[in-house]
């Protein structure tokens, strides 16, 4: 609670010294000197100074104190009379904690009231010393960088660089993203195949994550085969919905491009545009509710006489109404990016359109447009709200479009939404899965978008 | 060689039919989704009311008008067991199983008409009360025959179900509404939205107007251009990992869901951003270097306000994608039964695309509609927000 008391002192000691500076500055300008910057950015330099060390130290000092807290009260009489089992201490700690800030009135555990006096005191003096430093530090930044104000000081060279930092800063993160994304999931993943081979993993064609809670259980060791899964997402992501999308979004990218007349196009664009905007939850109700019970009993009358109401085939088929769009918009691209002394020439030999497009602009987009698929299939196997309603869960290795198949991104939902411990290989095989699907997005990303580079330098 | 160039006439021909095809069906798709939608949906923006006598002097209800009159009125009423008064009036006035007519939504209604006119307690009144869940199903033509032959013993009409808008989640289809998974939709909206927006179209800037080209820029690039085509179950995975098992954020908080939806945004914003900021002509740059503005100056304020309405569109587009995520949403824990409306951005909240999921599993009949008619809402919001960009795309849209 102290801290921000103290965020807030810092921002208004930077807030008075901007002042101060701005004052100052716009006085040695009325006592009739050139000054080399505005007054505004000797404040903001001033500013700037004040409060960027002091947060910084705020931002350190933060985690610091909370270990500080724990070994102050770990340390007291009360707290070396705890348990040392790390996750019944653990407990206590943070019910003490709870009960210190305020938020219940007692906790489970009767050691936790006796804790909690001694967590306020200690918190309250840590907070109160680091807000003391933080002040200090804004003050002396402020008296300091005051200091330098005069008239040649070059105050806006100074907060550019700031800026410049800033937007360094800020392009930096999606470094840094990618790389949370690909440590976090190693990590567990590392985790996870300690327990269970990765031979195993990769190769095994059993599913079934259930670890028995009794070791006589049937099944109980919990297989991790994933071949299953990777075959449920490829044949729904990449067989069904791509039979549906490519088709579809080939002859609309055709027609809208080729044939529509503006004024139609105008109009089914954003049409197209707008199936690509659904929300793909609103895809899966739609799958589980509407299509799943059309395309099972179509199944039967067909005499499929093991077709389920969560069949491969719904799913993947409001998956392809999904990527059509896409497909089109990548198709329209790259048909577009075919020169235009292509098309003349070929309409000039007496070719018709559908002819001229047939033999002339689709072979010359086709790499653009092969690309384009790749993304799609990439966005398809990564889709999981549509799977998580209308796919099922049976890790099925089937050609049977009526039957059930389960996919990765399932499993993933599956497997981390239900009861939460955090070192069983169910939980762990989850990070697992998306590493994996990670891998195989990159790699079809990566291929893709070098396919369609290179195909548009050749016409550049 | 008439004969082949009719045929290959009716072979183009052919083919401009195909692609019209292709067109109509797939607009057919979104016209069914839509229709489909809105008929299952649109029946859980009204509910059913039935006409009630109570006789509440010879009902067995503790309840004195001066308490409904005082401060604690809504309390003594949830605590007075209104639903046994009205099983007692609907057996009474429909005969035996009649309790089943009413349940929690006309226990609610009644407590509100008893705070607004505690008169009614002193004699034997008529009310229009709405029916429970069951009854609402059968009265739309769905449900129990029973209940069906009840409901039509009653007098009934339809009104609007305003409680749909302003109650938020419940066991009870007759009492839920959108508005706590509304709110929590909002929260995280605007948490992504303070971040992701500021650090894209500084990551944009950086790179359209400052970088050099080395190996640093194109690492930046590659993961950006990356990153857009993650799939977004695995930012929740991120998120998992780094903001709850790493950092202890509060589980299925506004807050730590606003991040994990700004790291997803984020390189959305920076591509719609540089695609803008590519787009102002060079013309102007070298104008304000040239009356002697520092390149900082010429960025921020000339090459910036001219993209912005460029980067506001590709972020309202941004915004409107991540309003209907889920996926990533439900590996942060967004997936509790939350009753009440998120007062923080630090407690727990649900959002409406989980809600709707969540209510999608539910065996209930009365959620059918209701699934629908948040959809309804759903699409509404993306509706308003696309349309939105589509607007800003063609008022400022400058053509250089």
């Amino acid at each position: 609670m102290t801290l921000s008391y103290a965020l807030v002192l810092v921002l208004a000691v930077a807030a008075v010294a901007g002042l101060f500076a701005r004052k100052r500055a716009a006085g040695l300008r009325d006592g009739g000197g050139r000054l080399n910057s505005l007054p505004n950015y000797h404040a903001l330099y001033v500013a700037i100074w004040a409060a960027l060390p002091a947060l910084l130290f705020l931002a350190v000092w933060t985690p610091v104190q909370g270990g500080l807290v724990d070994q102050a009260v770990l340390s007291s009489p009360a707290g070396q009379q705890l348990p040392a089992f790390d996750l019944a201490r653990d407990t206590i700690l943070t019910e003490a904690k709870e009960i210190a800030a305020g938020d219940r009135e007692a906790g489970f555990n009767p050691e936790s009231s006796t804790l909690a006096p001694i967590y306020a005191s200690a918190s309250g003096r840590y907070a109160a010393i680091g807000g003391a430093i933080a002040i200090v530090i804004a003050l002396l930044g402020a008296f300091l960088a005051m200091r330098r104000i005069n008239v040649d000081f070059r105050a806006r060279s100074g907060v550019e660089r700031w800026l410049m930092g800033l937007l360094l800063g800020a392009s930096l993160i999606a470094i840094l993203t990618t790389l949370g994304i690909v440590l976090s999931l190693l990590f567990e993943s590392l985790r996870f195949f300690n327990m269970v081979s990765p031979g195993e993993f990769l190769f095994g064609t059993t599913w079934s994550p259930q670890t028995a809670i009794r070791a006589d259980q049937a099944g109980s060791s919990g297989a991790f085969g994933s071949i299953p899964l990777f075959w449920g997402t490829a044949f729904i992501g990449a067989i069904i919905a791509m039979i549906v999308a490519i088709p579809l979004g080939l002859m609309c990218a055709i027609f809208l491009t080729q044939y529509a007349p503006h004024k139609l196009r105008a109009w089914l664009k954003p049409m197209l545009e707008i199936l690509a905007g659904v929300p793909t939850v609103v895809y899966g109700y739609f799958a589980a509710l509407t299509v799943a019970p059309i395309v099972r009993d179509f199944g039967i009358a067909i005499g499929v006489s093991s077709a389920s109401s969560e069949s491969a085939l719904a799913a993947g088929l409001v998956m392809g109404i999904m990527i059509i769009p896409f497909v089109s918009s990548m198709a329209d691209d790259s048909i577009a990016a075919v020169p235009q002394a292509m098309r003349d020439g070929s309409l000039a030999l007496g070719a018709t359109k559908s002819e001229t497009i047939k033999k002339v602009l689709l072979p010359a987009a086709l790499p653009g447009v092969v690309g384009g698929v790749l993304l799609a299939v990439s966005r398809a196997i990564g889709e999981t709200m549509i799977v998580v309603m209308a796919a099922g869960l049976a890790a099925n290795m089937t050609i049977n479009p009526f039957e059930s198949v389960t996919t990765v991104t399932t499993q993933i939902v599956q497997l981390l939404t239900g009861d939460q411990e955090f070192d069983s290989a169910k939980t762990l095989a989850a990070f697992a899965l998306g590493l994996a699907l990670f891998i195989i997005t990159l790699i079809l990303n990566l291929i893709a978008l070098s396919v369609v580079r290179k195909y548009r330098e050749a016409y550049e | 060689m008439q004969k082949r160039i009719a045929q290959r006439y009716s072979a183009e021909r052919r083919f401009r039919l195909f692609g019209l095809a292709a067109v109509s069906l797939s607009i057919a798709f979104l016209a069914f989704l839509l229709i489909s939608m809105a008929w299952k949906g649109l029946g859980g923006f009204t509910q059913t009311e039935a006409k009630l006598i109570i006789d509440f002097p010879r009902s067995n209800l503790f309840l004195e008008q001066a308490t409904l009159r005082g401060p604690q009125a809504q309390e003594a009423v949830a605590s007075a067991g209104l639903e046994g008064v009205l099983e007692q009036a609907a057996t009474a006035q429909f005969g035996e199983g009649a309790g089943e007519l009413f349940g929690a939504a006309s226990a609610r209604a009644l407590g509100n008409q008893l705070v607004a006119d505690p008169e009614i307690l002193t004699r034997k009144a008529e009310l229009w009360l709405p029916v429970s869940s069951k009854a609402d199903v059968a009265a739309k033509g769905d449900g129990d025959p029973a209940i069906e032959q009840l409901v039509a013993k009653a007098d009934t009409k339809r009104t609007f179900n305003s409680g749909f808008l302003t109650a938020s989640d419940a066991t009870d289809p007759s009492v839920v509404g959108v508005w706590g998974a509304l709110k929590g939709s909002f929260l995280t909206i605007l948490v992504t939205m303070a971040l992701a927006f500021p650090i894209g179209v500084l990551a944009a800037l950086y790179l359209e107007e400052f970088a050099t080209r080395n190996r640093w820029t194109d690492m930046i690039e590659v993961s950006i251009n990356n990153l857009a085509a993650v799939p977004s179950i695995i930012f929740g995975l991120l998120g998992l990992a780094v903001f709850l098992n790493f950092m202890h954020l509060p589980r299925s908080a506004p807050l730590v869901g606003g991040l994990t939806l700004a790291l997803m945004t984020m390189p959305v914003i920076v591509i719609a951003g540089r695609n803008a900021i590519k787009s102002v002509p060079p013309s102007i740059r070298d104008a304000a270097l040239g009356v002697g503005a520092s390149k900082m100056q010429v960025v921020f304020h000339h090459v910036l306000p001219l993209a912005l309405p460029g980067i506001l569109t590709g972020t309202i587009i941004g915004m409107a994608r991540a309003l209907g995520e889920t996926a990533p949403l439900l590996m942060i824990g967004m997936r509790a039964f939350i009753a009440s409306p998120p007062q923080g951005i630090s407690e727990p909240a649900s959002v409406l695309p989980v809600q709707i999921f969540l209510w999608s599993d539910e065996v209930d009949r009365g959620f059918v509609e209701k699934t629908s008619a948040a959809i309804i809402v759903l699409l509404v919001f993306m509706l308003i927000m696309n349309g939105l960009a589509i607007y800003l795309r063609n008022k400022f849209e400058r053509r250089w």
